[in-house]
Parts: C-alpha cells; structure tokens; sequence
C-alpha cells in the first residue's frame, strides 16, 4: 500500500532526485552554500556562525530514522524555511527579568532619562560635531560606559535585555551619544566580553567599565567592507613566538580618534595541518594605543550622528604580545561575526526608543496644527501616517526584547533573528522619521524643530554593522541552507524507501496538499490568544507557502542559489515580514492574556499588520513562483549593465541633445 | 554628639505631570501616574550628604512615610549617599489623611530613638505645599529650627542658618538638636549615578509601623472637595482709557 502511494507520486519523487549532485552528499559542507569561494562574505559568515559541518551527510540510516535528519532548530527564523514554526522561542513572550532585576531597572530609568533631558545637548553636539566635555563626564559618572561589564570589575552588570532598556532611552534624545557608547561596549570591548581570558578581563575591563579607556572595534579598510574576509592588514608572529607585528590601516572607525584600546581584526599566516601550505587566516587582537605605533586621522565629516568621532586608524609595525590575542589564532572571523551578533538587539532597542521620539512630535504636531477648519489628526491621509509609524514602532520594540529575552534566556541561536531585527529597526527608523517630517511640513525641514537631525542620524544605520543588503542575503541563504539540509535528509530516505515509508507517505502528501493550497495541520491555534486566531492563521497560511517556494528555488537552482540575489532579496523579505508577524502575535496574545489595558489596541496593530504582511508575503511569493520573476531579474541585470558600461544614463535626452 | 541626620523625603506626583482631578472630586488621580521625590526634600538630602562628605557628621538616615512604593523614594535617597533607611509603613485610609500633624509626630518619635542632631526637611511637598511639617516637628520637640534655609554651615554644637524671608536674607545661628527646612537656593542635588544606584542595593531599609512609635494616625481634618482652578477667561481688548474704566464699572470691578 504504501509503495503504491510512494511511486504514484512519481513526479515528485523524480523532482527530489532530481536534486543536483552536490546535495547528495559526499561533500563537508552543508546543503547549497559552497565554500570554494571562501571570500563570499555570506557563505562564510552563515558557515562561521552556525558552525557546524554538515553531520547529515554521513550515517544516512541512523540519521534518517529521525524526522528529516535535521538536528532541530529551536529558531523561528530556521524552521520557516522548513515550512515549520518552531514556537519555543517565540511563543509566550519571554518575560526573564526577575523582580530583583526589574526593580533595580526601574530605579536606572529615571535618573537615566533627567541626564539626557537635562544635561546632554544633542543639537549642541551635532553642531560641535562632538560630545560636550562635561556631558562625557557626566555620561562616565553615571556608569554609562560599562553597562554589561560584570560589577566586580566595575560595571554594572546589566542583562540584556536591562541593557536594552536603557539604551532605548538613550536613543530616544542622541542617536550621536548612542554610538559613541555602543561603539565602545556593544562591539568595542565586546570580543574581551565574549573571548577574553581571565586575565586580559582583569587587565583590560575596569578601566573600560568607567569610560577612563574607551574603546574601538577596528574592522573595516579601504578595499575592505562587505568582504570582511578580505581585509589586508597583517599580524606576523615573530619567531620566538611571544609577539605578532601589526601593519595596515581601517577606515571609518568609530571612536578611533578617542580609543585606547582597539579590537583589531588582521591576516595572520598559518600553516594549514592538513595541508602544510601557509594560509592567511583572520586573527582578533586587543591593541593599546600605548604600544606605540598606533596613530588615528582626524574626524571624518559626516551626514549625521556627527557627535561621534569616526576617524582613520593605522598601525605602523606596532608589536603586540602574543596574550593580546582574542580567542584562537586564526579564529578571528569567527570572533568579529559572534561581536557583532551579540550587539544587534541593541540597535533594535535603541531605534524603538528614537521611533517613540519621533512619533511623539509628530502627534503633538497633528494634534494641535488646524488646516481647512480641523485638527488635522482628522483627516485620512495623516492618519494613515500615524497608523503606519506606530505599528512599525511596535513590531520594532517587540523584535528587541524578544531577541534580548532569547538571549537572556540562554538561547544560542539567534543570529537570523538579530540579522532580521536591524534590518527592520533601520528601515523603520527612516521610515517613520521621514513621515514624521512629512507631517510637520515645514516645520519639520527646520533644524530647530530637531527631527532633521534624527533624520541625518538614522542614515548610517542602513549601512553599518552589516549593511542591510548583505544582511538580507544572510538571512536567506542561512535560511536555504536549513533547508537544504532537511531536503538532502529526504533524499537519503528515498535511498530506502521501505524503510523510511511513513516519513516519505508523510513528506509526500505534505507536499502535495501545500502545492494545492490546503492545510497541512499546520496551525498556531493554542499558542496564540483565541481573539488573534484570524490572524494566527494568516501567518501559518504565509508559512505554509513559505516552505513551499524555498524548496522550489531550492530544486530549481541547487547551488547556484547563492547567485541569485533577486530571489534572495525576496525571500529575506518574506522571512522579515512573517518574524515580524510572529513577534506581535506574541506580543498581543501577551497583552490579552494578562489584560492589560491597551490590550484591544495592541489586537489592532496586531491584525493590520499581519494583513498587510502576509498580502506582501503573498505578493513575493506569487513573483517568485512566476515565470515573469525570470524574465524581470533578467531585464534588471541587463539595464544595470548596460548602465555601467555606459558609465550613465543610456537613454539619449528626449531633445537629442 | 551623635552626629547622625534624619532626612525626610516624600514621594508626591512627579513635578512634570499634568494633574487631573477625581471625577468625584474627592481628591487627585494618582493611579498609574509619575510619582518622584519632592524636589526639596532632594535638596535636603543633598545638604545632608554634603555635611557627610564635609566630615562634619557621621550618619545620613532617609525616612519617608507612606506605602510600599515609598521605599523608592528611600532607594533614590541612598543612592544619592544616604547610609540607611526607615520605612513608616501608612497605607490606605490612613495614607489618604496623612499630613504635617501626623508626619512630625512621626519625626519627633524616629529623632528620639535615632538620637539624631539635626533633622533636615524640604521647605514643602509640592503636592500639598503645606509648609508645616518642618515647623511642627520642632514645636513637638522643643527644638530650634532654621527654616527657608538657603546656606548651612555647623559650628561646633552650633548651627547658622542663612534664611530666605519675604524681606531678604536673615541670618541666624540656632545650636543643635535642632531641625532645619531647605529652600529652593541652598544647593543643586546631584544626579544618581548608576553604580551609586547599584551600591544602594546593599544599604538596609528598616521597616517600622507607627503604632510601634507609638503615634496616633488620626486626622484631625477632613477634605470636603477638590476641584481644578476655574478656567481662565479669554481677555477684552478696548481702545481707550474711558473704555477701559467702563468695562470695569460694567463688570462691578470698580
């Protein structure tokens, strides 16, 4: 009975065996990211990050016995691709400070905020193009500078999730301040955080911890951005072995005119242990100013968060000690991603807190601004704004605290959850500031009514930390290669269909019913709110075909899949979109489980977000499946050559001349 | 001398606040809404901790009566520098009628057991702008007190006090025991900085109920209403003196 079922859907059978040769196991590496081409800044990085050579290629039987011989992911973000939910870490809504916490948070909240309204100047800052003296000082007093550092070694300790709580606030008055104070704990100290030994904690985090030596992460070069495994600068070992020799320069390092201790990312040459050849592998360091050799170029003029030095570092045969190493030699890749993973919540949490300010003045404005006879509150159009910013502000503060909770809560992975959360945080942000200006009107354009300002601010936060684009090419390719894993399981299973004839019926008719639109028992009844059920099934709705056209690329492109950012870019889309609409389904069935007074509220930017994303979802997901996709990303390449070939504008001037 | 300070600080609706009243007027909504320190009694715990710095007394207790969210009062209190604190647990009722005649009775009872040389209040809550407690507390104790104060020095077992009256500055020197009230000039209290926040933690907050100090909550008032101050009129513009005068005799004010 069941072999009948098995070669009746012969079409599918064939489809997965039609899958190309490198997913049939043989080779180390994971489903579709090949890593021939170690410089692909992403391949590495989901490879680096997720850490794991792929254990599926090898005891087929044992493995297979399991459900789709993929060790299980307990994050959301992973199991989507799969066309599963993995609800652990999303469904109920981490609350993880204890009453201990929670109330020492509280007492940091108020005196946190008197100090940015009344002691910092932000369009003082912006206009000195740096932070007022007094206002460092006041900020080192206060303890600003080692909120994560543990209270032994003069910090304060904070979690992550009261870290975040604080810097929302601080995002809310100084995006400026914002920097320079995560530019030092969030990735400039991070790596001794994360990989310092005893000691080198001892030695180098107190001093940290009161701001006395601030800090810098130094990453990026001149040829060197993205492709952060490209970077030059090299770190020698001298031959006795006790220190290396630091030679290169990085470009548009936060706090590089200010730091004393730099994080420095450099080439060091290793004999491979297999091979025997040299190869040049990254190695994190802690660099002091004070070993001389190090110097920093002059402030760089900037669009916005002028308040933070950003500046050129070069290090001239600096001689670092062999103990000033971060982590393992050559591990440093490694070290840089796990940094800059960690700090990502706080971005999220700070730019829900400079959200919150704008929308705060634009409220104020459309409350009390009359045109043609009303408030213009009133009319449809402004309402639409404010409807629109005020639900990407809670879908933003809602991806912050869930990531921070998650983490604080143990969880370890979280990488595309924290990916997904800065790229929606960043576009939010200009989002809803640029509507905020809109509805001012020309108020908004002047630079007294500050939100110009937060508008200069909010560019750069696109770009750093990983830059949107590559983030989303992230998101997705960790994303297919989960994918690719539980495929390459099946495709083991059909190897002994006998054996393995209940999972294949199961995998089968799933397929099938999805391809045909109809359930597959998948549903989020139970987990969320019963009020949220509608929208509860949107989502899983969403899912479903999610799985569906991720497998499809999958078999369409095999590995090639890497190239085709088109779909890429698409398919992050869809996963941005359904984290985000998991995240305030989470939210709201919280606030409704505990009733909590705006909990009716909260259900409604719970149900207009989760139908205008899952049309979106939809919308993608229709393009991608569509034979129109092909010919669209071709004609998008092909303009874009012929642009650069042409060094401009092909079309002649509609005058001829 | 015993060289320990008793400050009181009392938890009000944060100045930034717009106030609204009951619907049935029986007093201000207070649920859910910013409560802070009085600024004064800010500026008495700063004085306090500044006679500590200065070495001129050894011990700053804060005390503040009220319910359990007093206490953070007390904590922002310690984390300003106050050694330790007293929780006067009122709640309810008694909360609701608690005012100067009940607090000083309070203070004068703490100030014996404490054995306290000098009691520093803030001039008056913003809440209830009472400006008595301050004054009651001496009357009850028998004690000196230098009140409006804005410059403080000690002397021995002396104290002068520079005071801010309606006239001017008035300069007294009063000895200790004694209890002093702040005014608005006699310092800029510091920020809580997060680490003094965190050391806070560990200073202890003593809980006392004052049936244990032996003083009778009663209120020997009774609020009959409160209600917000009448909205205020749009103004008249006239153009001439002789309008003017008219306008007045018209609306009987002349």
């Amino acid at each position: 009975m069941l072999l009948r079922k098995v070669s009746q859907s012969s079409a599918l059978c064939g489809t997965i065996l039609r899958i190309p040769p490198v997913l049939s196991g043989g080779q180390r590496q994971a489903g579709v990211v090949a890593l021939q081409n170690s410089r692909l800044y992403a391949s590495e990085a989901a490879q680096a990050v997720l850490e794991k050579p792929a254990a599926v290629s090898s005891d087929a039987a044992t493995k297979v016995e399991n459900k789709a011989a993929v060790s299980e992911s307990k994050s959301f973000a992973v199991s989507i691709f799969k066309g599963q939910i993995a609800t652990a870490q999303v469904f109920p809504f981490p609350s993880v400070l204890s009453e201990e916490q929670e109330q020492f948070l509280r007492e940091l909240v108020g005196p946190v905020n008197k100090f940015f309204e009344e002691v910092n100047d932000a369009a003082k800052n912006d206009a000195l193009e740096k932070v007022e003296d007094h206002t460092m000082e006041g900020l080192k007093e206060m303890g600003a500078f080692g909120l994560q550092v543990p209270a032994d070694l003069n910090g304060l300790g904070l979690s992550n999730t009261q870290y975040a709580r604080l810097v929302e606030i601080v995002g809310g008055y100084d995006l400026g301040v914002g920097i320079t104070l995560g530019a030092h704990q969030s990735i400039g100290f991070k790596g001794i955080l994360l990989f310092g030994n005893p000691a080198q904690k001892e030695k180098y985090l107190p001093k940290l911890a009161t701001g006395e030596h601030i800090a810098a992460f130094c990453l990026t070069e001149p040829a060197s951005g993205s492709d952060a495994a490209s970077i030059k600068t090299t770190a020698v070992q001298s031959p006795c072995g006790q220190y290396f020799t630091l030679n290169g320069s990085k470009i548009w390092i936060s706090n590089g005119g200010l730091a004393e201790i730099f994080t420095v990312f450099a080439k060091t040459p290793m004999k491979d242990p297999k091979t025997g050849e040299m190869k040049d592998k990254i190695t994190a360091f802690v660099v002091e100013r004070s070993f001389g050799g190090v110097t920093s170029g002059p402030p760089e003029k900037k669009m916005g968060i002028k308040a933070s030095n950003t500046a050129e570092v070069y290090f001239d045969n600096v001689r670092v000690p062999a103990d000033c190493v971060l982590g393992e030699v050559g591990g440093g890749f490694k070290v840089a991603m796990n940094i800059l993973n960690n700090g990502r919540f706080g971005m999220a949490a700070a730019l829900s807190g400079t959200m919150k300010s704008s929308i705060a003045k634009a409220v104020d404005h459309a409350a009390n601004r009359t045109q043609f006879g009303s408030k213009i509150h009133n009319y449809g159009v402004i309402q639409e704004k404010m409807a629109r910013m005020t639900m990407l502000q809670y879908v933003t503060e809602s991806m912050a605290y869930m990531i921070s909770g998650n983490m604080d809560s143990g969880a370890t992975e979280f990488q595309i959850e924290a990916a997904i959360s800065k790229i929606f945080a960043s576009e939010a942000a200009w989002n809803v500031t640029d509507e905020c200006i809109q509805v001012m009107g020309g108020m908004g354009f002047m630079k007294d009514a500050g939100v110009e300002r937060i508008m200069r601010d909010l560019r750069i936060f696109r770009i750093f930390e990983g830059t949107n684009d590559i983030l989303r090419l992230f998101v997705a390719l960790n994303g297919f290669q989960s994918a690719g894993n539980q495929l390459k399981g099946l495709q083991k299973a059909l190897k002994n269909p006998l054996g393995n004839a209940g999972l294949l019926a199961g995998e089968i008719t799933k397929r099938a019913k999805r391809k045909a639109g109809l359930s597959t028992g998948l549903t989020l009844q139970g987990t969320v709110h019963p009020e949220l059920a509608q929208s509860g099934e949107l989502t899983v709705k969403a899912i479903e075909q999610f799985g569906v056209v991720i497998e499809e690329m999958l078999i369409k492109h095999g590995k090639k899949i890497i190239d085709e950012q088109f779909v890429l870019k698409r398919v992050a889309d869809c996963a941005i979109d359904l984290y985000a609409m998991v995240v305030v389904l989470s939210r709201a069935s919280r606030s409704l489980s505990q009733g909590h007074a705006s909990a009716q509220y909260e259900k409604m930017l719970c149900e207009t977000w989760c139908m205008e994303a899952s049309d979106r979802v939809t919308r993608d997901i229709k393009l991608l499946r569509s034979g129109e996709s092909r010919k669209l990303f071709k004609n998008l390449r092909a303009i874009s050559t012929a642009l650069v070939e042409n060094g401009g504008p092909v079309s002649p001037h509609p005058l001829g001349f | 001398m015993s060289g320990r300070v008793l400050v009181g600080v009392k938890r009000v609706i944060d100045y930034a606040v717009k106030i609204r009243v009951k619907p049935d007027n029986s007093g201000v909504v207070t649920d859910g809404v910013k409560h802070s320190m009085n600024p004064f009694c800010e500026i008495a715990v700063e004085e306090a901790v500044k006679l500590k710095e200065k070495k001129l007394i050894k011990e700053v207790v804060a005390v503040s009566c009220g319910p359990q969210q007093s206490q953070e009062t007390i904590r922002t209190a310690l984390a300003m520098g106050a050694d330790r604190g007293i929780h006067v647990e009122v709640a309810g009722k008694d909360y609701e009628t608690l005012g100067p005649l009940q607090v000083s009775k309070i203070m004068a009872a703490l100030a014996k057991k404490e054995d306290a040389q000098l009691i520093i209040l803030g001039k008056q809550a913003i809440d209830d702008d009472c400006n008595q407690t301050g004054q009651m507390t001496a009357a009850l104790l028998d004690w000196p007190q230098g009140t409006f104060a804005s410059e403080v020095s000690l002397d021995g077992d002396k104290v002068k006090v520079v005071r801010e009256i309606d006239g001017g500055l008035e300069t007294i020197k009063i000895s200790t025991p004694a209890v002093l009230t702040a005014d608005l000039r006699l310092n800029t209290p510091r920020y809580a900085t997060l680490p003094n926040i965190m050391k806070a933690k560990k200073k202890k907050i003593a809980n006392v109920k004052p049936a244990d100090l032996g003083v009778d909550l009663t209120s020997r008032l009774e609020v009959l209403k409160v209600e917000e101050p009448p909205q205020r009129q749009a103004g008249v513009k006239v153009e001439t003196v002789e309008d003017l005068v008219g306008k007045l005799k018209e609306t009987g004010r002349i």
